[in-house]
Formats: structure tokens, C-alpha cells, sequence
């Protein structure tokens, strides 16, 4: 029996979850069928011109047939995706402790800035000429970031953390072959996270894993008798996804230099030290930033992100094109391996990278000036270190000690309770919060990472600590049935997603599939007899 | 019927006429969790010991399968496809993987006996 | 300070629930040499007044696209996004949700997302689609990679009508990887067919191609097919498919497009949203997200991420890419856009385009000399210029009239394409726009 059948059993036991009514919906949270189930075939929700008869070049190649997009009229669809959106937790609503996120506070002046039509409505191929304020906003964005992390270079094309991974384990490659030095090595840590390894195999590296101490950081001993002049890097995390600092970090990367190699860190939580540390100063060759974490710009329902990436001098030449460039007359776009981008590894991505990002960040940047992103930093870290001392009792800490942004449990508390970490988590979303980051990473068991960040007031903590602590006291007394039943109060229960990957269900189509066992909609839909209209539709 | 014979990986492999059949162990799949994919090789392929055979998918983890022993793939069990859940429900019976043509029939005495397994199972815990 | 929102007694509240006295002791863990005593060399903070100023006056340095007569395109192109779109993309819900991990407080954005698959998957004529990629060229990439997989094969054949970003960013993740890439020189006209061996992985065109012209794939689909391989169709115009036979009825096996004409804004080329659509056979080896449909404990539809185990954070180096974001409000913005238009706007819409680009280019065949090289196109046209375009293009964008992307700026080492032009009119680009641009070449031309 797997979790979902068990949830199905636990809720027929339990009638205050289910007070049905007559249409499925409750209160605010609306049944809202698909786009294409609620088509008026010849409904537009925009107006255009008739148009004139025209001599068409298509080249009788012209599409015949209906693509099969339903119609709809502009209030149907503003309504369908409104109800959609109260279906969705998000950081407006409420604290998304999520480990290694960083899910801080979204600010609306980015949004503002970022709109301008002078930056929204300029096109990338538009003559340079034509757009000196965005090679301007480009500099001054770079500026900030070369500052921020010591490093000389920073190559801004990246398009989400996990590009930028990979910008800077090509610049690796590209760095070593240039020098003639043919190595096939990258050394990962076990608790990295999944895109570590992912990007070095994509590069054509062979990933070797190195394990973790006992107090949760990188096992310096291990690591060093790994390192050999096979090893292109090493790819590390600081602080690491336990939420600790690699203390011997400099020394680390002093023995990878001294083989040759070059050190990578991901800098996915930069939050915890940006304006108190500097990457260069611990000897990091190239470090990626996520401006979708540490720098506010928002994450979108998963995207879109921007992955900069700060090289250092000896990387520095082979960073991806475009480059942006101090020339005698001003700013210059070089677009093409000449000149000092020569020897860049070439192009990662259309065009020049996420401007839209760009401008967002530099907004939260310039709103917090040095002084503030240091406070960023120190708020952050204090916010979970508090999480830590006031939870410390109640759940199973996996490292002693102080953390840094993010502090990791594990569920060793739970042992003998009949709770895993899942049902907690599922619990702790009928208390109306997003679970935390779970089963990462994969060094302890049952991982629970938290990352408050440091838009969370403190009483905003005080009441999660709260809740967290009365569930912590349930799941010792016995109170299963909540877990296993759990998340009760939201839009959907439980979902099964062992059917979702056995017989993949991707999109939408127009014969209505034959349903084994479950009516997928509820009864007021009316699926039986093939009915694409919705009764109680927009 | 010859024993079973299992592997610190958790695949076990029986002798059955001149093929040896090969598939996970109970354990195996309860560490998964439900079974929603398999991928088999191809007829023909030719396998070699502790190397990767196929690969076992559950919602939140995939698997590598690796062979027991060295040979050819003579036979694969297509009801996967439809129905990975026999993996789940029968993982020593209807869930097997795969049948091989030995290169070495050797091999097998290198594999732990059934009692061997059941001991190096608790061992885990 | 605006957004933190920790007082100073809070601070001493919970540093005494530490037992430190200052925040200092939880750095301790630095390296003495790498502790910063002083914020970093930038200026401090400022209010929004400032920022805002600021930031504006950089935007006010640069030449809007709506404020002058404008027919730039190559790969990026300006549409009308209705006002609905950007307000209901920036409703909190979504713009400050996460990936939806936890599927029972995150049915919005799964729901929107399978509504976008079944629209890409509709757009292109393919049987399944993700969830969105970074941008076109990564998708590009993305499908050369998932040929490779699929076919265990490591040639492709790149066709001279394939974008140059596309095609270089195929480059650079084929060098990485060790993998035979051939590309042509794009004005050769070689028919990528001959390439096709037993050793190719895929052929990768485009269509409409990076000069504009629209073509039929079925044969080259065959062939392919006949020697094992598999075709690529790039599409990075996707309001095409609102009138031109869509990939998937040629034969392609996988497309990769960019979505950014509908939703999004041109934003100097990024964010934008990749699209990847295959057949149901190749699901497994497509990378990025995938939205599936299932139950819930109640027996009621909804949505899950699904197929998870190609992703990165589960096959780790076995994965199928190291892909961990989509384009999440980039895709939202397509689908509301998508959802607006329907049937009826997006093939009108689609129309609408394709009669602005061919007034334009009767129009332009009759400026001495001006010659077009294309049979056909969609919203876009290559143009043969009497001298070097880039700078004809300069002359006019001091005039205030952006003319559009001379192909030099692509090529800039092949004499041969230093006259041509990439010229592209939309639904955006009026009666007015066109007379501007005639008059203006006419007057650069004498």
C-alpha cells in the first residue's frame, strides 16, 4: 500500500474534511475545468480588424485544419486564471521555508522598474547605439557583482543557477584544454545538490563523490586523497547544503590548486554571506549566483531565474558571449570571438542573457546599498539560528552547532511515531504553511531544511516555531491519523502520483479517454457521455 | 529448480533450463516504492557482471539493475511495460526482469545463498 | 530598512535566545582573513525615490521599439500582449509561487502548465510537450542532445537556415560533450538530405528558416527516417503555426521554438520561453518539467510534476539534462496570451502578420535597388541591399527608424551576406511605419 491509498482509507474515516456541497466548490476555492473544456467555438477574448484580401507567399504551405485551441471571451479567461491563482501558496501569503531557495520577499519597485519601456521594449538586435542605457544597467549590474564577490569577471548570460553551472565547468574545460591539460575528473560532494553532478557529466566529466564529516561538512581528508592530476575541479557548496561553512575552505582550495585543478562553488546560498564574505578571498576560481535567490527577482512558478557567473582572472577569457566591455568610446557589445572574447567557449543562449533580471536585482541591490545586503546576511543567519535554538528540542538537529541561513533536521524524532518526514510536511501545510525543503540532503535521513531568510519578522517565526512545535508533540503522542490523512485543508488532497508516471496523462485531448475506477472531475461536471462543456463554467 | 542466488545489490537469479532468470529482491522493491517504469535492453545484448542491465523507476527514485553474472539477453519480460506494478507485487515471480544465455556458469557460485542475502539484509538496518 | 523587517530589540531578543552577544559569533566559522569588518565599496542604501530615478534614467537613454517606426526581428518579435496578460501574470499567487513540489498548494501553476503543454503540443502538432525550457537556442541544444540520446548516434547535420545563436549554442554544448556537429554556410542552399547518414543523429531546420523562407520537410522527414535519424524542427517565430503547416504534420520527430512572441515582451532579448514538443515514444528522453494528470485522495482530477526521475535532483549524473527551472511566468504569459487569442484570434492574428510582411515587401520591391530574396516567408523577409546594410541601417536608425537586422550583424566574417537585410512587420507595424521606412531607404539609397 503506498501513502495515496492510505490517505483514501484515512479520509473515509473522517467526515469534517468532506462537508460537500452542491457544486465542489468551497467558499473562495472554485472547481475550475480546463481552457479547453469550456470552448465557444467562434469566443475570442481579443478584437482584430477584418482583414483585406491579400495574395498570400506561404508557398501553399499553409495550415489546414483547426489547431484546436478553444475560444474564450477576456472575462472567462481573466476569470479562469484568477481562480487558478488561489489555488497556489506563494511568499505573498505566507513564510515558504524552503532550504536552499532562498524565498525571501518579492519587491514590487522591480516589477515597476523592470516594465519601463526603455527596458522592456528594446530589442536585443536593435543597433547599440540605440540602447546605451541597457549596456549601462548590463556594466553597472556587473559592477555590483564583481564587487559584492572579489572576483574580476563575471559572465552574466546564464539563465538560471543550473546554466550557470555549467557556464562555469565549461570555462573549466575550456581553461584546461587550452593549456593542453587533458583531465576527466570532477570531484562533487555527496550532499551536493542533483545539478552538481548533472553538470559535470554534461561537460563529459566523470563525477567522483567525496562523503561528508561528522560535523556535516566537506571530508577534507577525503577529498585531498582524491585530488590528482585527473581532477579538472572540484565543485563545492559554501555554505554547504546542511546550511554550514566549509571552515577549512581556504585550505581546500589551496590542495586543489596545488594539483592543478580549479575550485567551483555554487553559490545558490550566497545569502548567508554576501556583504561579509567575499568568494575571492577564499580562493574560489568561479562561483554562479542565482538572482532568483540572494538578489529578490521572483521565481515565477519555477522561472524564469538568471545564473551569473564571477570568474576569476585566469577564467576569465573563455567566458560565454556576449561580453560587455570598457571601450575607448564607452560601452561596447562584442557578440562574436574577437578581440578580448576570442578565446570565449562561445554562446550558452540566444541573445544577451536575462535582462529582465538583471534590472530587478540591480533594483533590490540599489535599494539595500552595501550596508543593507550585509544586514541581508546577518538577518538571515540570526533568523535561522533562532529556528534552530527554539526548535532544537523539538525536532532532531543533524549537526550541532551554530548554522548559517538555513538550519537541517532530520527523523530521528520521528522514529516509532508511524510518521515519515512527508506526512509532517503534509501536515504542516494544513497549519497553512509550505512544507520546508524535504529528503535533501540525501547525507541524513528524512532531511528537513529550513530557510527562513531574512524578510521573516520575527513574529512571523514565532508562529511557525508554533505550529512546528505542536505538530513535533502530535506526532510523538501518537496523533497519526492526522499525518496519514494530511493535507486535508487545501484544494486537492494527497495526489497519486504512481498513476500520474505509470500511464502519463501530458495534455489535454478532444476524445474523452475511457477512466478505469476514478471519475477524474467531480460529479457536477458531467464527464460521462463525453460532455466537453462545463455547467457551471466561467 | 535451482536455488536462488542474490547480489549485495539486491537482484537475485535462478537457473531455469539453460537460461538464468534475473530480477530484484522484496527488499529491493519496498526500498523503491511503487514501481512506474522499467527499461529492459535489447535482445541480444551481451552483459557483463556488476555492470548496469537495466533500470528500475519508482516515483521518486530510479535504479540501476546491474547484472549477477556475465551473458547474453535471450528473453525480457514485455508485461513490465504495461504493468510495472508486478514488480511491486510479485518482485520473485511475475516481476522478473530478464533471462540470460551464461557466459560462465562459475559465476554463480560467487553470488550469497538465500540465507547469506537474508543475513546481509538485516545488516542494513 | 524597507524590506527587513527585524527590529533592533528583536535582534537582541533572539540573540539572547542564542546565548551570543552578537551576530558576529555565528560567522565565527569564517576564515579570519576572509571576514569583511566594512560593507563593500557601493554606494548604500537608497529609498525607492532614488532607485527609481535612477533605473529610469538608464531606460530613458534607450530607443523604445514603440516609439519609432520598427522592423527588427531575427529570432525576437514584437507583438501586442493584452493588458490582461501582464496583470494577471503579477497576481502574487504567481509571480512569488515556487515550483510546484508540493502539488496540493500548487494547482495553479500545475494546472496553467498542463494547459500550456496541450498548447504547445496543439501549436506544434506534436504529440506531447514540457513545460517549458530557458529560451529557443537552449531547446535547440536541448533537442540535439535527446537525438544523441535517442540514437545513441553522435553527428547531426545543423542546416544554414538554422539561427546563428541556435546553431552556436548547439555548438557549445556538442564541444563539451565530445559529438560531431556539421553546420552549413547559409547561403549555400546545399540540401541538408545529402548529409544524412547512417552515422547522423538528427538534422536540425528551421521554419520558417533565419531568412524568412517557409518550406515543406516531409521529404527531408523520410529520408531522415529511411537512415534512422531524426528531424529537428526549430521554430522562433511561433505565431507561424498560426498559419503555416505546423512540424508535426512534416514529419518532425522533435521541435524546439521560442514562445516569446506570445505573452512576452522583448525585454532585449531575455527572459523568453523555450518550447520542446516530441512523440509519446521520446517522452522519457525529454528534458525539462513535465505537468501530468492524476487523482487526489478525494478521487478529484489534478496535476503533479511527473516523470521526475530523468531530472537532475534524482538521476543526478544520469539525468537527462541539468536542467532545473522552466521559463514558469514566461510560459504563464504564453498561456494566458494563447487562452485571449483562441481559434479564431491566434489564426486572424497569424493572417494579420502575414499580410502586414507581404504589403511591406511589394512595397520595398519597388524601391531601386532593393531585390527580395525570398519565394516565400511568414512575417519576415530577407532583402538585397545595394551596399552594406549595417550601414543603411545606421543611417535610418539616425533618422528614427529602426529597418531591421542587417545579417552581417549574424555573419560578420561572410562578404557575401554584407547587403542582405532581415526585415519583419507585425501586427504592430502600421501604414505610417512602412511609409517612413520607403521614404527613408529611398532617400539613403539615392
Amino acid at each position: 500500500m503506498n501513502d495515496w491509498s492510505r490517505a483514501v482509507s484515512a479520509r473515509q474515516a473522517d467526515d469534517s474534511a468532506s462537508s460537500e456541497t452542491f457544486t465542489g466548490n468551497h467558499g473562495l476555492q472554485i472547481e475550475e475545468a480546463l481552457i479547453f473544456e469550456q470552448d465557444s467555438p467562434g469566443h475570442c477574448g481579443v478584437d482584430l480588424p477584418e482583414l483585406e484580401p491579400f495574395r498570400s507567399r506561404l508557398g501553399g504551405l499553409e495550415r489546414q485544419g483547426t489547431i484546436g485551441l478553444p475560444g474564450l471571451s477576456e472575462p472567462q479567461v481573466v476569470r479562469h486564471f484568477t481562480r487558478l491563482s488561489q489555488k497556489n501558496y506563494a511568499i505573498d501569503a505566507g513564510l515558504y521555508p524552503l532550504g536552499s531557495c532562498t524565498m525571501k520577499h518579492n519587491p514590487r519597485l522591480n516589477e515597476k522598474l523592470a516594465r519601463l519601456p526603455g527596458l522592456a521594449d528594446i530589442h536585443p538586435l536593435q543597433p547599440v547605439s540605440t540602447v546605451p542605457g541597457a549596456l549601462e544597467l548590463i556594466d553597472t549590474l556587473a559592477h555590483w557583482l564583481k564587487t559584492l564577490t572579489g572576483m574580476p569577471a563575471i559572465a552574466l548570460s546564464p539563465a538560471a543557477g543550473a546554466h550557470g553551472e555549467l557556464c562555469g565547468i565549461m570555462s573549466i574545460r575550456a581553461a584546461l584544454e587550452a593549456r593542453g591539460d587533458r583531465r576527466i575528473r570532477v570531484l562533487v560532494p555527496e550532499s551536493a545538490h542533483g545539478t552538481n553532478p548533472a553538470t559535470a557529466a554534461a561537460c563529459g566529466y566523470t563525477v567522483d563523490p567525496i562523503p561528508a564529516d561528522a560535523t556535516g561538512r566537506v571530508d577534507r581528508a577525503a577529498l585531498e586523497a582524491k585530488l590528482s592530476p585527473n581532477v579538472a575541479a572540484l565543485m563545492l557548496t559554501n555554505p554547504n547544503t546542511c546550511g554550514l561553512f566549509e571552515r577549512e575552505i581556504i585550505e581546500i582550495a589551496d590542495a586543489v590548486h596545488r594539483a592543478g585543478a580549479f575550485f567551483y562553488c555554487d553559490g545558490a546560498n550566497f545569502n548567508a554571506i554576501v556583504g561579509r564574505v567575499r568568494p575571492a578571498d577564499l580562493g574560489i576560481d568561479c562561483m554562479h549566483l542565482n538572482l532568483h535567490k540572494t538578489f529578490s527577482t521572483p521565481h515565477g512558478g519555477g522561472g524564469p531565474g538568471s545564473g551569473p557567473v564571477s570568474l576569476s582572472a585566469s577564467l576569465a577569457p573563455f567566458a560565454p558571449l556576449p561580453w560587455i566591455v570598457h571601450g575607448p568610446d564607452g560601452l561596447e557589445l562584442i557578440e562574436h570571438k574577437t578581440g578580448p572574447a576570442e578565446k570565449s567557449f562561445g554562446r550558452l543562449k540566444g541573445f544577451h542573457g536575462q535582462m529582465g533580471m538583471f534590472v530587478r536585482a540591480l533594483a533590490y541591490m540599489m535599494s539595500h546599498g552595501s550596508d543593507g545586503l550585509r544586514q541581508v546576511a546577518e538577518d538571515a543567519v540570526l533568523n535561522a539560528n533562532y529556528l534552530r535554538a527554539r526548535l532544537a528540542d523539538d525536532l532532531s538537529l543533524s549537526f550541532h552547532g551554530s548554522c548559517m541561513h538555513e538550519v537541517l533536521f532530520d527523523d530521528r524524532f520521528l522514529k516509532d511515531t508511524g510518521v515519515t518526514t512527508l506526512d509532517f510536511a503534509k501536515a504542516l501545510i494544513d497549519e497553512g504553511y509550505h512544507p520546508m525543503t524535504m529528503y535533501f540532503p540525501l547525507i541524513v535521513h528524512g532531511a528537513m531544511l529550513i530557510e527562513p531568510t531574512e524578510t521573516e519578522s520575527k513574529a512571523s517565526l514565532d508562529q511557525f516555531i508554533g505550529a512546528v512545535k505542536a505538530l513535533a508533540a502530535a506526532a510523538r503522542s501518537g496523533d497519526t491519523a492526522r499525518f496519514r490523512a494530511a493535507p486535508v485543508h487545501t484544494p486537492r488532497r494527497r495526489l497519486d502520483e504512481t498513476a500520474a508516471a505509470r500511464k502519463p496523462v501530458l495534455r489535454w485531448r478532444p476524445d474523452p479517454q475511457p477512466e478505469g475506477g476514478n471519475k477524474p472531475l467531480s460529479t457536477l461536471q458531467g464527464r460521462e457521455g463525453g460532455a466537453r462543456r462545463v455547467a457551471a463554467g466561467g | 529448480m535451482s536455488p536462488l542466488r542474490f547480489t549485495k545489490d539486491h537482484e537475485w537469479i535462478r537457473l531455469d533450463g539453460d537460461l538464468a532468470v534475473v530480477g530484484i529482491t522484496d527488499y529491493a522493491q519496498s526500498q523503491l516504492g511503487d514501481v512506474v517504469y522499467v527499461e529492459l535492453p535489447e535482445i541480444g545484448r551481451q552483459v557483463e557482471r556488476g555492470k548496469e542491465a537495466a533500470v528500475v523507476e519508482s516515483v521518486k527514485a530510479a535504479s540501476e539493475v546491474y547484472a549477477p553474472v556475465s551473458g547474453e539477453v535471450a528473453e525480457v519480460n514485455n508485461a513490465l511495460a504495461a504493468d510495472p506494478a508486478k514488480v511491486n507485487a510479485d518482485p520473485m515471480g511475475e516481476g522478473w526482469f530478464l533471462k540470460l544465455r551464461l557466459a560462465d556458469p562459475k559465476e554463480l557460485e560467487g553470488l550469497l545463498d538465500e540465507e547469506a542475502y537474508q543475513r546481509f539484509v538485516e545488516e542494513q538496518h | 530598512m524597507r524590506y527587513l523587517p527585524l527590529t533592533a530589540s528583536d535582534r537582541t531578543e533572539m540573540l539572547a535566545a542564542l546565548e551570543v552577544d552578537s551576530v558576529d559569533a555565528l560567522f565565527d566559522d569564517v576564515p579570519e582573513t576572509a571576514r569583511l569588518d566594512e560593507p563593500v565599496d557601493l554606494p548604500r542604501a537608497m529609498g525607492e525615490i532614488e532607485v527609481e530615478r535612477l533605473i529610469s534614467r538608464m531606460a530613458a537613454r534607450n530607443v523604445a521599439a514603440g516609439s519609432v517606426p520598427f522592423f527588427i526581428g531575427g529570432g525576437v518579435y514584437r507583438h501586442h500582449i493584452p493588458a490582461a496578460v501582464d496583470h494577471l501574470i503579477q497576481r502574487g499567487e504567481f509571480l512569488t509561487s515556487y515550483t510546484p513540489y508540493q502539488p496540493e498548494i500548487s494547482q495553479g501553476t500545475l494546472q496553467y502548465l498542463f494547459e500550456f503543454q496541450s498548447q504547445v503540443a496543439l501549436l506544434t502538432g506534436m504529440e506531447v510537450a514540457n513545460a517549458s525550457l530557458y529560451d529557443g537556442a537552449t531547446a535547440c541544444a536541448e533537442a540535439v542532445m535527446m537525438a544523441k540520446r535517442v540514437t545513441g548516434r553522435r553527428r547531426a547535420v545543423l542546416s544554414g537556415g538554422l539561427h546563428p545563436h541556435y546553431r552556436e549554442a548547439c555548438e557549445t554544448y556538442a564541444r563539451f560533450v565530445g559529438f560531431g556537429l556539421s553546420a552549413e554556410n547559409p547561403l549555400s542552399g546545399e540540401d541538408p538530405a545529402r548529409l544524412v547518414g547512417r552515422d547522423t543523429s538528427c538534422v536540425v531546420v528551421q521554419n520558417p528558416d533565419f531568412f524568412g523562407e517557409v518550406r515543406d520537410y516531409s521529404g527531408l522527414a523520410r529520408v531522415c527516417h529511411d537512415a534512422g535519424a531524426l528531424l529537428v524542427v526549430v521554430v522562433t517565430e511561433v505565431l507561424s503555426l498560426g498559419a503555416i503547416r505546423p512540424p508535426g504534420e512534416m514529419g518532425a520527430d522533435i521541435v524546439a521554438a521560442e514562445g516569446q512572441s506570445l505573452g512576452n515582451a522583448l525585454n532585449f532579448g531575455g527572459p523568453h520561453v523555450g518550447l520542446l514538443a516530441t512523440r509519446d515514444t521520446l517522452v522519457r528522453q525529454m528534458p525539462g518539467r513535465l505537468v501530468g494528470q492524476t487523482v487526489d485522495a478525494a478521487g478529484r482530477r489534478g496535476w503533479v510534476l511527473t516523470l521526475s526521475t530523468r531530472e537532475q535532483h534524482i538521476r543526478r549524473e544520469r539525468a537527462t539534462s541539468n536542467i532545473c527551472t522552466n521559463s514558469g511566468l514566461c510560459a504563464l504569459a504564453f498561456t494566458i496570451h494563447s487562452a485571449l487569442l483562441g481559434e479564431m484570434g491566434l489564426t486572424q492574428l497569424a493572417r494579420r502578420n502575414h499580410a502586414a510582411a507581404v504589403s511591406l515587401a511589394e512595397r520595398l520591391e519597388q524601391v531601386p535597388g532593393i531585390s527580395l530574396l525570398n519565394r516565400t516567408f511568414f512575417n519576415e523577409f530577407t532583402v538585397r541591399l545595394p551596399r552594406c546594410a549595417a550601414e543603411i541601417v545606421g543611417l535610418l536608425a539616425d533618422k528614427g527608424v529602426l529597418a531591421g537586422v542587417p545579417v552581417s550583424r549574424l555573419y560578420p566574417d561572410d562578404d557575401e551576406v554584407a547587403d542582405l537585410l532581415l526585415v519583419a512587420a507585425t501586427e504592430m507595424t502600421t501604414t505610417e511605419d512602412m511609409d517612413q521606412l520607403e521614404a527613408g531607404l529611398r532617400e539613403v539609397l539615392s
